[in-house]
This record gives structure tokens, sequence and C-alpha cells, in this order.
């Protein structure tokens, strides 16, 4: 460590001391971390109920996706809002926006989002040590609705699907945390987004199920890159050619969301009050 | 030269009026009352090296704002400070690494984590060498005595550790300056003197710049020779403490005990009777007539002791706070 360059030791100790702070109440991490496959189960039931509906046996296709495929589809969903979801990160701003704490950040030659960035990867890797075993249980028990394993190829584009979702859902959360310099309170805009991101992140159903007219639009917002893009790559619903332009095009999408965010920064910053004592 | 200079500073801020009631919260949807609040008025001092001075004013006067300010937590409206040559709110990491804030209500250290935890944490932050790092945190838990809590989380110390866990992560770095904000504020009297007698060691042996706001005169008159009095955002009297009784006070205290048990019934034609306590009696006289009073009382009373002193700081700032409304009210709508 000793051998590291200033800012890098920085992150590194961030870094380390937040996954210290996430392993402090080890029952609540636990609890919360196995209660999040819940969902999942719902789920198959409630697809396995819609393909039983939708016709006889053998033709229970629906836009392409077989019970299996829409299976494998939600697994892969799972995984991705487990990278782009980043609970507590806007209103713990807006908080710290709104009773000072933020002067930490302010009067330290530290910078806030770098801070907040490193603190979320170290509560990230903790959650994912935690629930590998799950999820890997999960996968195994569900391996029957995946149409074998993919190539190295397609795994690691995955695996930058899964960076990308990281980074696309940690910028539009700390985003709407900075909005906060200018309304103070944002638990609105979370439930907004949290309804518009569940659709349009392709939570709820697949985005190329869509009407074209209306999936050509939502796919070019950054929120599919929460959840769609990452379970498309791994389904190989892309070509070669497209999965390119995807994956470049979700690198535009963190660098306009990272200036954005400088941007929202800089300008909060010159109107903020540092309320709160 | 000054280490820091505030020249015609303000700052004033628009702050929504709203009126009790839920009509008014539905109006206020559509259209909302906004007045301005000139939280601190064309404020102007200097701070040479080394000294500690205390910054006095009623809650409301504009003392957080100034060191807010200084802080560069936030901008001016108008006018201009500097900090050890740099403009406070450019936050100019070289600034950032030489002087601290602490605030008696906020909390900067990692709060589920044991002190230590922050103060490592602090030592990468401002790259404080690590030899540098350990001899100057031995130091620091010797001398505020919380040499044994380090590893403890922060949540399960007492208010009275907490503050001196955070005054030992301001002051890790070495700042040349530091901005007190409320140091003692909700501390019980024996932790209150830890805190006070550490800033006074401290700061001789450091050299450091202080500039403390507090209301416990207690801290201020242990720690800081000259004072800068703030009221309604203007600054009021900035000089030694000592003159401030001097200026507005006009009263001194004369302290007797008469011979027996009773305190005489006439006693009030001498002076207003601030405490009776038979048979110890206050008065509060005017200065030029004390040696008058005095005569005259050792003249026509058995008197077994007396004393004459000035009448205590607390009182003459909480009467000196108290001449004009708070500064948050009566603003331009």
């Amino acid at each position: 460590m000793l051998s590291m360059p200033p800012s890098l030791r920085v992150k590194w100790c961030i870094f380390r001391t937040s996954i210290a702070e996430r392993l402090a109440y080890r029952a609540d991490f636990a609890f919360a971390t196995l209660i999040r496959f819940l969902p999942i189960v719902t789920q198959v039931f409630l697809w396995g109920a819609i393909y039983q509906a939708s016709g006889p046996r053998d033709e229970r296709v629906i836009n392409s996706y077989t019970y299996g495929d829409m299976v494998a589809y939600s697994l892969l969903v799972m995984v991705g809002r487990a990278f782009s979801s980043m609970p507590g990160l806007t209103t713990g701003i807006a908080r710290d926006i709104r009773d000072g704490t933020i002067k930490k950040f302010l009067t330290q030659p530290v910078d806030m989002l770098d801070y907040l960035f490193w603190h979320r990867v170290a509560h990230k890797l903790v959650y994912y040590v935690i629930a590998f075993v799950p999820f890997a249980l999960v996968f195994w028990l569900c391996g029957d609705y995946f149409r074998g394993f993919p190539s190295a190829g397609t795994l690691f584009a995955f695996g930058i699907s899964l960076v990308l979702a990281f980074l696309v859902g940690f910028l539009i959360e700390s985003l709407m945390g900075l909005v906060a310099f200018w309304f103070l309170e944002v638990s609105s805009l979370v439930f907004v987004y949290m309804l518009i991101s569940y659709f349009l992140s392709g939570h709820m159903l697949p985005l190329d199920w869509l009407p074209p007219s209306l999936g050509y639009w939502i796919q070019l917002l950054p929120f599919k890159y929460l959840a769609f893009t990452p379970a498309a790559v791994l389904l190989e619903k892309y070509s070669h050619q497209q999965l390119v332009i995807e994956l470049v095009m979700g690198c535009v999408w963190v660098a306009v969301l990272y200036l954005l965010n400088r941007l929202a920064l800089s300008r909060g910053l010159m109107r903020y009050s540092a309320y709160g004592g | 030269m000054p280490i820091i200079e505030v020249s015609n500073l303000a700052k004033h801020y628009r702050v929504y009026q709203k009126r009790a009631g839920w009509m008014s919260s539905l109006t206020g949807l559509f259209h909302r009352e906004y007045k301005q609040v000139r939280a601190v008025r064309d404020v102007s001092f200097q701070i040479e090296r080394g000294e500690m001075v205390a910054f006095l004013g009623p809650n409301g006067a504009g003392k957080t704002t100034t060191l807010k300010l200084l802080s560069g937590l936030i901008h001016p409206t108008s006018g201009t400070a500097t900090v050890l040559g740099y403009v406070p709110w450019h936050r100019e990491n070289a600034y950032r690494k030489r002087f601290s804030l602490v605030m008696g209500q906020k909390n900067q250290l990692w709060w589920d984590l044991p002190a230590q935890e922050s103060f490592i944490l602090h030592r990468e932050i401002y790259a404080i060498e690590p030899t540098q790092f350990q001899r100057r945190l031995d130091e620091l838990t010797d001398l505020l005595e919380v040499r044994k809590l380090v590893g403890q989380p922060v949540r399960e110390l007492s208010l009275g550790e907490r503050m001196r866990m955070e005054l030992i992560a301001a002051l890790l770095h070495s700042p040349e300056v530091l901005l007190l904000d409320e140091p003692t504020i909700g501390l019980d009297v024996v932790s209150q003197r830890k805190v006070q007698g550490f800033l006074r060691h401290y700061q001789v042996e450091q050299q450091m710049t202080v500039l403390l706001t507090s209301h416990y005169m207690k801290d201020v008159e242990a720690l800081c020779r000259r004072a800068i009095i703030i009221n309604e955002g203007e600054i009021k009297h900035d000089g030694p403490l000592a003159e401030i009784i001097d200026r507005f006070s006009s009263v001194k205290q004369i302290e007797l005990q008469f011979a027996g048990s009773e305190v005489p019934d006439d006693i009030e034609r001498y002076g207003r009777v601030v405490e009776r306590v038979p048979p110890r009696v206050k008065l509060e006289v005017p200065r030029h007539e004390i040696p008058r009073v005095l005569a005259a009382l050792l003249d026509r009373y058995t008197i077994e002791d007396v004393g004459v002193q000035e009448r205590p700081l607390e009182e003459v700032i909480a009467e000196l706070f108290a001449r004009k409304p708070d500064a948050r009210e009566g603003e331009d709508a």
C-alpha cells in the first residue's frame, strides 16, 4: 500500500473502511441479502402462469421468448439490478445536503463523488461476496432454462455490461441526490425513478417486447443498461456489431452522466446554504 | 501579515415564509412569499497568526455563517476574505489541508466504526507521514485522555468522548487555522474543562490561529483574550475581552456580609439588590459611585466582609445581546 500513489491510497482506504462499515451490522446485512431473492421466486411462478395461459404447450412462445428464456431473462435482470441498484444513495446525498453533513466533503481535501463511489463499490463487493452462494444456488437450480454455457466472448461482454450497469446506476442515483441542492427533498423523485426505471430498464418486461415506435425511443435512454442490456448480452440477443454499439453507447452514457454529476455538484455548491447549524 | 482577513463580507439568504395552517400550505403550492435574511452584513476583521479569538453573538447573529464562509462551505453575497492567503470558497485542496472546521453539532467520524478507522482515513486524505501520524495520534489521545477509547465504535462513546475524538480528527494534520463552532455544546462540566484545557495548551504549543464561537462564557474566558461580538450580522465590538465589561457595563457589584443575621431593610437606597441571602447581599452600583457608596455603607453598618467585583461577563454579554431583536426578524420582505 505504501508504494501506491497518494490518490489511489485514499481510494483504497475509503474502500477498506467502507467494507468494515458494511460488516458492522452483520445480521441486518445477511437478512437483507437473502430477502432480495424472494421477488425472483414470485416472478418465476408469475411467468409460469402467464405462459400456461398463452396457448398449447408446444406454442408457448411470447415475442420469441419461451418460458425458459423468460426465466433466464428474469434471473439475469436480477443480476443486473444487483449491480445497478443503489439503495440509499440518492436519499443519503439529499440528507447530507439537508442536514449539513456534507461539510466533511467540502472542508477536507477529498472529492465527494469519488468518496461516494468507492464507498458504494465496497458495499457492493461485500454484497456480491455474501450473495455469491445463494446466487450460485439459484442459477444451478434454474440451469435448465439457459441454452448452454455462454462463450468466453459473451461472458466478457456480460462482465462489461455489468460494470456499465453499476456505473450508470450510480451516476443516475447520485445525480438525483444532487438535485437536493435545489429542492432539498427528493423522496418523490426517488419514487418516480423507481417506477419508471422498473419499466424503462426492462425489469418489468424485456424491452424488445415493446412496439418498435416506443421501443426505439426507450432504447435510446440510459435506463436499459440497468437491467435489460446485461440480460440481453448473456442471452446473445445482440449481433456482434450491435453488441459493440450497445457497449460503446453505454460508455457514452457513463461519460454524459458523469459530466452532468460534475455540473450539478459545482452548480449546487454555488447555491448551497449549509443548512443545519 | 494577518492570517485571516475579512473585508465587507456579506451573506444574504432568501427564506420561504409560511403562515400556519393547511390553507397556507395549499396556497404555498402556487405562490410563495420569501424574505431576504441578511445573515452577515459587511463584516470586516483581521486575525494574526497564533491569535485565539472568540466570536460571540446571540443565536442567528451570523457567527456560524461567518465560519461557514471562512471554511469555504458557502459563497458570500459580497465582500472578500482570505485565510492563509486563500479565498476559502474556491475550495483549493492546498487550503483544505491547512485548516480544520469543528462543529459541535456535526459528526464527521464514521458512526459505526471505531474512531481509529476514521483517523487512518484522515492520514491518507491529508497524506500524513505514518510515523508523524502515530506520534501525533499518541500525543492527542494522551492529552485528551481517550487513548483507550480509539478502538470503540463511535456510536458507543459519550458525547464528551465523541467531541474529543472529533478534535483529534480535526488536528491530526496539524492545521494552521482552526475554526471551532460551539465545541463544548452539550458537554458536562468535566468534559468542558478537559476540552478547554486541551485547546489552551495545544493552541499555545502549536501557535495555531483559532476562531471560536461559543455560548459558554467559561470557554471564552478560559481561552481567548480578544473577542469579536457580532449581532444582527454586524460587528459590535472587536477588541480585548476585558474591554467588553468596561465598555458595555456601567455598573459594578458590591458584595457585603453584615454582622448578625439580617440585611438592613433600607439597603436598596445604596444600589440595586441583585441577590439577598441574609446576612449577605449583592448590590449593583454605578461605577463612578462605588467609592462614595462603599464609604457610606462602612460608615453606617457593621460589615464583616466586603468585595467589589465586575459583573460576570456572561451577564454583560447577555444584556448586550438582548438590546436588539433577533437578527432573523424584521428583515426585508
